[in-house]
């Protein structure tokens, strides 16, 4: 009898895991129906920076420091403030009008096809056996940040394989952040003033 | 010990159903946005999540490669956001209707 009960005491997750995961999923939940919900894009945004760092105290809680930091720095840092900044840039912070539906029937559609779609993942996820059998195969996650054999834990790992497995990858990333940046000076150009009256009254025709 | 991978993948599910409920039924393109970067972390935490269950660091690598191309793709589509402000003075998709029969 005491067997059984200190095997069943040892499976059983820890409390401080099971208030951790509520907590931050509670905080997740809520960022995201306001994302979903909120009427001054400012707020949108705002909830968006709730969820995402609702998001990384669940990744240090699944062992991913390096992700949950990242998560941080260029989610909330970055994206967030450029959301920001192109809403205030653009001078749209004011208040939609969210009640009315401009197309008749398109939120009953979108709320059964989203319930079609998340009961479809997660029966699938009920009732699929795992076929992605092999685990470790680029090595598997050792020990902890506290543990005393790897004192870097996974982020060392992590660092590892982007620059040996992932190396190309890795640099296609930084292709990729380049083009990225040369397109968003293009984009965000003005356009230069046209030289001959025609192609003025043309671009205002398609503009108008 | 934590809490097992089922709750995680559970709350992931939800997380992108509300970001795709987001994207359907949100007019404004800026806030259509932030629905897909809500998406996009609910399918981040799923990979985290596998990389736990399984072992395999590997899912964290995509995680990382998930967060560039985020930032790329949110760089380049608000420039798109901004240049197409400029000449229609909205930010709502169903004001961008010149291609409407």
């Amino acid at each position: 009898m005491l067997h059984v009960t200190l095997a069943l005491v040892a499976t059983r997750p820890a409390w401080p895991d099971i208030l951790v995961f509520a907590a931050s999923a509670s905080v997740i939940l809520i960022g995201s129906v306001g994302v979903v919900t909120a009427r001054n894009p400012v707020h949108a945004a705002l909830s968006l920076v709730m969820t995402l760092f609702g998001v990384a105290v669940l990744f240090i809680e699944q062992e991913a420091d390096f992700l949950a930091a990242v998560q941080i720095i260029v989610y909330a840092g970055a994206i967030v403030v450029l959301f920001l900044f192109v809403i205030m840039f653009l001078g749209v912070d004011r208040h939609e009008d969210v009640t009315t539906e401009p197309l008749a029937g398109q939120r009953p559609l979108a709320f059964v096809l989203s319930a079609v779609t998340a009961a479809g993942v997660i029966a699938m996820a009920a009732t699929a056996h795992w076929v992605t059998g092999a685990p470790q195969v680029v090595g598997p996650i050792q020990g902890h940040i506290t543990d005393a054999a790897s004192p870097a834990g996974e982020t060392a790992q992590l660092g590892k394989q982007l620059f040996t497995t992932y190396l190309f990858a890795f640099e296609a990333t930084a292709a990729l952040l380049v083009i990225a940046v040369v397109g968003a000076v293009v984009l965000a150009r003005r356009p230069p003033v046209p030289e001959h009256p025609d192609d003025e009254r043309a671009e205002s025709e398609l503009s108008s | 010990m934590s809490l097992s991978g089922a709750w995680y993948l559970g709350l992931a599910a939800v997380v992108f159903t509300i970001g795709a409920i987001g994207l359907m039924v949100r007019r404004n393109v800026l806030v259509m946005f932030m629905c897909i970067e809500l998406m996009l972390n609910a399918a981040n935490l799923t990979f985290v999540t596998f990389a736990r269950m399984l072992g395999d660091i590997g899912g964290q690598a995509i995680v990382f490669f998930v967060l560039v191309v985020a930032a790329a793709e949110v760089v380049v589509g608000l420039g798109i956001v901004v240049t197409n402000f400029r000449r229609r003075s909205t930010t709502v998709a169903d004001d961008l209707n010149s291609l409407k029969g």
